[in-house]
């Protein structure tokens, strides 16, 4: 029993938080929204030539080999920075998906194709203008469709950072991949959700500790007044009680039993509403300015919104955890139980 | 990261249930902090857990633990709350002062005083608040002065009035936060422990809202003490106080297994209620609660088992000991106001001796419990703003 990181699991984290700090900066966001798009194509090679794009790719595909807690690890980076390209759901969700289901699929070999996934729980595929194909969950089986066999119809979005289109499309004009694990895509994109849901948070709560150290009222920083302290205390609480559970859950999703997607989802859950509570916080304590477009708040709110309900709303989520509390032994000695275990 | 046990930490959860499950009393005992006879039945058990060497898993062999680290820890937790063993009555001691001996202590004052605190022969209280220190300790005027005694040796004579001691009433020993005359504030203070039963201490105890005499106030006069009952150095106390404080909020504490044991008969009472209660069975508020309640639980074990492994390779207990604090006492409100909605017409009821006696839970007396969880240890109002001050770098 070991709950910590390993050093080259921080390296990489660390590593990432200065990739994407210099090249996802509020300047990149302003510019981004003038400019009237939602993906930059240089940031996105930046990513691929850094390896990130084929980090859960296997070795013999050309990738990493790395495991979903390392991909989380990004995602809460990718969090943290807004990050409007589709990292986690491509290179986290749908590639290695086509790898399991057609590892010499030419797609696999260029580092910055970007695959979109439209499993039948989401309504809307998001990025997916961005991508060479689409994964479509239809009827238990999974069809590829290429970008210019699909009509887009993109549906607006109050995240001016994320775009989301509905889909129409013919199975004829697909390729039928046969049944996949729709199972462990969905665990994965609700896991690296709630890593994204991490950073966000705590993005949130890192602009308002600046504001309200800068700001003054009444001849004080804005900082010093327990009523503003309290407000980010407690979304930093939140955080913290979320970590370990986004961490656990990405540790042990391999298992793929009702445990393993209770923990997913309970990590889902309590990682947005800690997101969407530093994000209130966030506007109230920057006060009218907060109410503004022009404090970068309101992007992590808003993405906030878009994942809370993206890869199984909230009721979804609760009704996993309902499953394995009241299916299964619950008690001190069952924190880190299995089905193989209780079998 | 690895999250799974080895087959030694298996084997350590097997040997500890096997104890457990012939030593645990059949029959719950009285509460601890409700009658003389309550503390000794509690004393009772703790000398029956160090029949077993269960005293203080975590403490070395000489101090009378079993050398064992964090994991261990949580696991001979995860097993005690399991078998609902009695509580630990002497908790002040083993789990608040016993680290801080270890860290703070010399060899002469751990080989004194903790083997008798594992053992439960001396059960400790702790003498911090006064009637005008509370979250402002830093403002206590108890203090302790210099002197010799007849033979010459160093000595204090502490004087003074502390309050909200919890097991003040009937503990053995109090570990108290002094100031030498004169001095102010942080400055000048040390921590110093005394016999409740010497001359010069009274103590009254003061009911709680269950009407325990759950704790005491304590009084003070001309209470003489060797130097030997001085935890590190003069004028070291504020800063012994806070690593303890640490303790308190942190780790050692509030055993995540406590909740998880409480989470799981939430659920369980749930489940009955269910089918067998109209009102209750047909509320969804109440269910997505029983799943909060679990949730919060699962959060805090998981929080902690990732505190000791980074305890275990070398860190130090730093600002979480203040978020723990937070979390820990609201999902416990959180948790036993549940059990009370769910039990609806019945939540006023006070249990019958025969439904406590066949295992149920408490559910009255541990909700109005968990009400003193956002004060004591240092109040939740206290521990935001630590957070926002240490964690988040707010400024004062």
């Amino acid at each position: 029993m070991d709950f910590t990181l390993s050093d080259e699991q921080l390296m990489f984290a660390d590593t990432t938080r200065t990739l994407l700090g210099d090249t996802c900066t509020p300047e990149h966001w302003r510019k981004m929204m003038e400019q009237d798009v939602a993906f930059d194509a240089a940031r996105w090679a930046t990513l691929a030539e850094n390896g990130f794009t084929v980090l859960m790719l296997p070795e013999n595909a050309g990738g990493l080999g790395l495991a979903e807690l390392d991909m989380a690890l990004i995602a809460v980076e990718a969090g943290y920075v807004a990050l409007p390209e589709p990292l986690t759901e491509s290179a986290g969700v749908a590639m290695p998906m086509l790898a399991a289901l057609a590892p010499d699929h030419s797609l696999l070999a260029d580092p910055k194709a970007i695959v979109a996934i439209a499993p039948a729980i989401n309504p809307v595929v998001a990025y997916a203008d961005q991508a060479a194909a689409i994964l479509i969950e239809r009827g238990g089986r999974t069809f590829l469709a290429q970008r210019e066999d699909v009509t887009l119809v993109a549906a607006p979005t109050i995240d001016p950072l994320r775009r989301v289109f509905r889909l129409e499309w013919e199975s004829t004009r697909a390729e039928d991949l046969g049944p996949a694990d729709w199972g462990l895509a969905q665990d994965r994109a609700a896991l690296f959700a709630a890593a994204q849901g991490l950073g966000l948070a705590q993005r949130s709560v890192d602009l308002a500790v600046a504001y309200a150290k800068e700001r003054t009222q009444f001849g004080k920083p804005i900082g010093s007044y327990q009523a503003v302290k309290h407000h980010l205390s407690s979304a930093q609480v939140a955080i913290e009680f979320a970590r370990p559970v986004v961490l656990a859950a990405a540790a042990g999703i391999g298992a793929q039993d009702t445990y393993s997607r209770a923990r997913v989802s309970h990590a889902k859950l309590v990682a947005l509403e800690a997101a969407d509570q530093a994000a209130r916080a966030a506007i109230q304590v920057h006060g009218g300015m907060g109410y503004s477009w022009e404090v970068d708040v309101h992007l992590f709110l808003k993405r906030t919104l878009a994942l809370t309900g993206a890869w199984g709303t909230p009721a979804h989520h609760r009704g996993r955890v309902a499953a394995r509390l009241l299916s299964r032994p619950t008690g001190p000695d069952q924190t880190f139980a299995r089905e193989a275990a209780n079998a | 990261m690895d999250l799974n046990y080895t087959p030694q930490q298996n084997a350590f959860r097997a040997e500890v249930r096997s104890w457990l499950e012939a030593n645990v009393p059949k029959q719950p005992l009285e509460h601890y902090d409700a009658t003389r006879e309550g503390f000794e039945a509690h004393r009772q058990w703790e000398a029956t857990l160090k029949s077993g060497d269960w005293g203080m898993v975590t403490w070395p062999k000489e101090y009378g633990g079993r050398g064992v680290d964090l994991i261990q820890w949580l696991i001979f937790e995860e097993e005690y709350y399991r078998a609902g063993a009695p509580g630990r009555v002497n908790q002040n001691g083993i789990f608040l002062l016993g680290p801080t001996l270890m860290e703070f202590g010399t060899h002469e004052q751990k080989q004194r005083f903790l083997p008798p605190m594992a053992a439960g022969e001396e059960i400790w209280a702790q003498a911090w608040s006064e009637p005008q220190a509370g979250s402002d300790l830093a403002g206590i005027r108890a203090t302790a002065q210099r002197a010799k005694n007849a033979n010459g040796d160093d000595e204090y004579v502490l004087n003074g009035h502390k309050i909200w001691s919890s097991r003040g009433a009937f503990a053995d020993w109090a570990f108290g936060l002094f100031r030498e005359p004169g001095s102010e504030r942080h400055k000048g203070t040390s921590l110093i422990f005394f016999r409740l039963d010497q001359p010069g201490v009274t103590r009254n105890p003061i009911r709680k809202i269950n009407g325990h005499p759950g704790f005491a106030e304590i009084f003070l006069e001309d209470v003489r003490v060797p130097a030997f009952n001085r935890l590190g150095d003069e004028g070291q106390g504020w800063h012994i106080c806070m690593a303890t404080a640490g303790f308190e909020r942190g780790l050692m504490l509030r055993s995540p297994a406590r909740y998880q044991a409480a989470a799981a008969k939430l659920a369980a009472l749930w489940q009955a209620r269910k089918v067998n209660s109209r009102d209750a069975g047909a509320d969804p508020v109440l269910e997505a609660d029983v799943i909060r309640a679990f949730m919060n639980a699962e959060a805090y074990a998981l929080s902690i088992y990732q505190t000791a492994s980074r305890l275990i390779a070398g860190a130090k207990i730093g600002p979480e000991a203040s978020t723990n604090k937070i979390f820990w006492s609201e999902l416990d409100i959180h948790l036993h106001r549940t059990a009370l909605a769910i039990l609806g017409e019945e939540a006023e009821l006070l249990p019958s001796a025969a439904r406590l006696a066949a295992g149920d839970p408490d559910w009255l007396d541990d909700y109005i419990f968990s009400l003193a969880g956002p004060i004591y240890a240092g109040s939740n109002e206290i521990q935001r703003n630590i957070i926002a001050e240490r964690m988040l770098g707010l400024p004062r």
